[in-house]
């Protein structure tokens, strides 16, 4: 099929800060007319009509009520990654337009980057680092201590596909593993992880030593964790976040790692993204940030696209569309 | 004091950066008469005959034969973790000096830090903290991107406790796992992990996208992997070191590193620890540095002193010394 007669895809532009990665071009080029925003802009009147989808790779280009009214031919927003919390599904919806998301590509290198964060914290990794390279560093205290992973009880916040697969992962270290899910998962599924449910959340997170939080970002999880559930937690607890920002109460947090209600964070995502130079979590010694990495690999950024050209070629071609995203 | 008194034990100090933790020198008090360095130099004539084990905690106080000579009963030497590499066991030997240390209760820390540290090496964590504090970010850049360790190949060197223990946890990563080691593990031991042998440790270098070495330091393990080994291993690896420093060739690593022949290192352990401030290592990028925290957990030391404790008062009393090291 000639260029000209693929279906139109709007990306925000390749290379650069925030553009898709060149290496993605050509699998998007196999499917698709691949229109920048820019060539977009300069051409309306002639590529508006082209445009049959639009790509959203982390989180850009911005699909608001104005692009949506420009795109009369536009049938799916094809987002690369999980989390659609930066869509609004509901107006999206109201045009007719479908959304998709990728949620088995996120799924390894997600649960990877919660269990990184988890050791890293609980022995200390970074800060070793900076005593190992310090230049005033003369000798290595023996007194320097982290806490255990091996045996301790974590307890998981939202066991969708990452939050399993963190279990399988945990289990291998020995861990006691407490669950808060929606649903219930079936017993086999517990069982091949060893996992508990809790109910109610409180019981979970006071009988944890690492609370991790893996639930999607929606009105009920947003401030999912405020003071009263930081308050709940062991004062020797780490809360860890591979979710998004808003589903903690940063306020909350911060007031309880200044007064050690809690022993320590690890989160791979904040709000907003990046914090404020200023923002007192960045000034903590008792927290580690990562810069939203948890799906930063090669392997998982190529399996993204990929599951978001399946998922947009489906709803161009009328099939049965793998991973639709619906409005509540 | 009525009846028996006390052992009489040698440590090198209480509390402070290097000593004996306080805490843990309350629940010995209970079991022994704990002598200082600091006390014994001031008052030799009377407790050198006393003292008749040394609670060894990293490294100290250092045995010397000066020392030994000076201790006409002592019976036990226990040292702190698994490595003996420090100690001279044959001229302990010579003296009828027994030792022993605590293999066992090191692993799943010391297993633990070698998973934390290849996820930290992979994910490049370190470097994305510092991005995500640094004063002059102003946003998160797309094209950052690490390496996955889930589906990746581990190949393990040494598959003793720590090496399986390690196994059994990438094991969960859906890593596929190689190994090498001095004996074949049981076909049980390897199809519950997974690993496969390579008889030869080339192999294992060539296929493997990390090396986690886990051997214990021995004449046969020093400068193990050296410039040859490096060169086998593919450009896009990952050296991690849980053992020991001595088991590579530092000089060799840190050319390895600069010319990119392998990826990246994430170690413990080096030779010196710490290393000289002005030392290559520590200057490059691709290089994560832990300042030996493979056992550093409050309740792994608590673990290690109740066996310190055990094996003294088994040496002492003429019973089997739990944890022995045998010439």
């Amino acid at each position: 099929m000639a260029e000209e007669e693929l279906p139109g895809v709007l990306i925000l532009d390749i290379g650069g800060t925030h553009g898709v990665l060149e290496n993605l071009v050509p699998l998007l080029k196999k499917h698709f007319r691949l229109i920048t925003m820019k060539e977009f802009l300069e051409n309306k009147k002639e590529l508006s009509k082209k445009i049959q989808s639009v790509f959203v790779f982390e989180c850009r280009p911005t699909v608001d009520r104005e692009l949506l009214e420009s795109l009369p031919n536009l049938k799916v927003i094809g987002n690369s990654g999980v989390g659609v919390d930066h869509l609004d599904v509901k107006m999206i919806s109201n045009f007719g337009v479908k959304v998709t998301n990728t949620p088995h590509a996120v799924a390894d290198s997600t649960a990877d980057i919660g269990m990184a964060l988890m050791l890293a914290s609980a022995r200390r990794l970074v800060e070793g680092c900076q005593i190992a390279v310090s230049p005033d560093t003369k000798c290595f205290a023996v007194d320097w201590l982290g806490v255990e992973v091996t045996r301790a009880t974590l307890g998981i916040i939202g066991m969708g596909s990452i939050g399993y697969k963190v279990a399988q992962r945990a289990r291998a270290f020995d861990m006691r593993i407490l669950y808060h899910n929606r649903n219930r998962r079936r017993k086999e599924e517990e069982e091949a992880v060893g996992a508990h449910y809790c109910e109610k959340m409180e019981d979970l997170l006071q009988q944890s030593d690492f609370v991790m939080l893996v639930v999607n970002l929606t009105p009920e999880t947003h401030k999912l964790i405020g003071k009263k559930e930081l308050g709940l937690m062991k004062p020797t607890a780490t809360l860890i976040n591979i979710s998004r920002g808003a589903v903690i109460d940063q306020d909350a947090l911060v007031e309880a790692l200044q007064n050690k209600i809690i022993r320590a964070a690890a989160l791979d995502v904040t709000y907003p993204e990046p914090l404020p130079r200023d923002h007192p979590l960045l000034k903590l010694n008792n927290i580690i940030i990562t810069p939203h990495i948890g799906t930063a690999t090669a392997q998982a950024i190529r399996m993204m696209a990929e599951e978001a050209i399946a998922n947009m070629l489906a709803v161009l071609n009328g099939q049965p569309i793998p991973s639709e995203v619906f409005p509540k | 004091m009525e009846g028996q008194e006390l052992p009489y034990v040698l440590i090198d100090c209480i509390g402070g950066r290097y000593g004996v933790y306080e805490d843990h020198a309350e629940f010995l008090e209970k079991h022994f008469h704990l002598i200082t360095m600091k006390e014994y130099l001031e008052n030799k004539k009377f407790l050198s005959k006393k003292i008749r084990a040394i609670y060894m905690w990293y490294h100290k106080p250092v045995i010397k034969e000066e020392l030994l000579q000076s201790l006409p009963n002592l019976k036990i030497v226990a040292s702190s973790g698994v490595g003996i590499d420090h100690l001279d066991l044959n001229l302990l030997s010579r003296y009828g000096v027994k030792v022993s240390n605590t293999p066992f209760v090191v692993s799943t820390d010391t297993a633990d830090l070698g998973m934390a540290l290849m996820l930290a090496s992979s994910r490049r964590l370190v470097e994305g903290y510092q991005i995500a504090v640094s004063p002059d970010t102003e946003y998160f850049p797309a094209d950052w991107l690490g390496a996955e360790v889930s589906g990746a190949t581990l190949g393990i060197l040494g598959m003793g406790t720590i090496g399986y223990k390690v196994a059994e946890r990438a094991k969960a990563f859906e890593m596929k796992i190689l190994y090498h080691n001095r004996n074949q593990r049981n076909k049980e031991e390897e199809s519950a992990v997974g690993a496969i042998y390579c008889k030869k440790i080339d192999d294992l270098l060539q296929q493997s996208d990390f090396v986690l070495l886990s051997v214990n330091l021995t004449p046969q393990t020093h400068k193990l992997i050296g410039k040859r080994e490096l060169e086998l291993m593919k450009p896009t690896a990952t050296l991690i070191n849980i053992s020991r420093g001595l088991v590579v060739d530092q000089d060799a690593l840190v050319e390895a590193l600069q010319n990119k022949v392998i990826k990246a290192a994430a170690l413990d352990v080096t030779y010196p620890e710490p290393l000289p401030r002005d030392h290559p290592l520590l200057k490059l990028k691709n290089v994560i540095i832990t300042p030996h925290i493979g056992s550093a957990t409050k309740k792994t030391r608590r673990l290690m002193m109740e066996n310190m404790m055990e094996s003294i008062q088994a040496g002492l009393t003429g019973l089997p010394i739990p944890n022995e090291v045998l010439l």
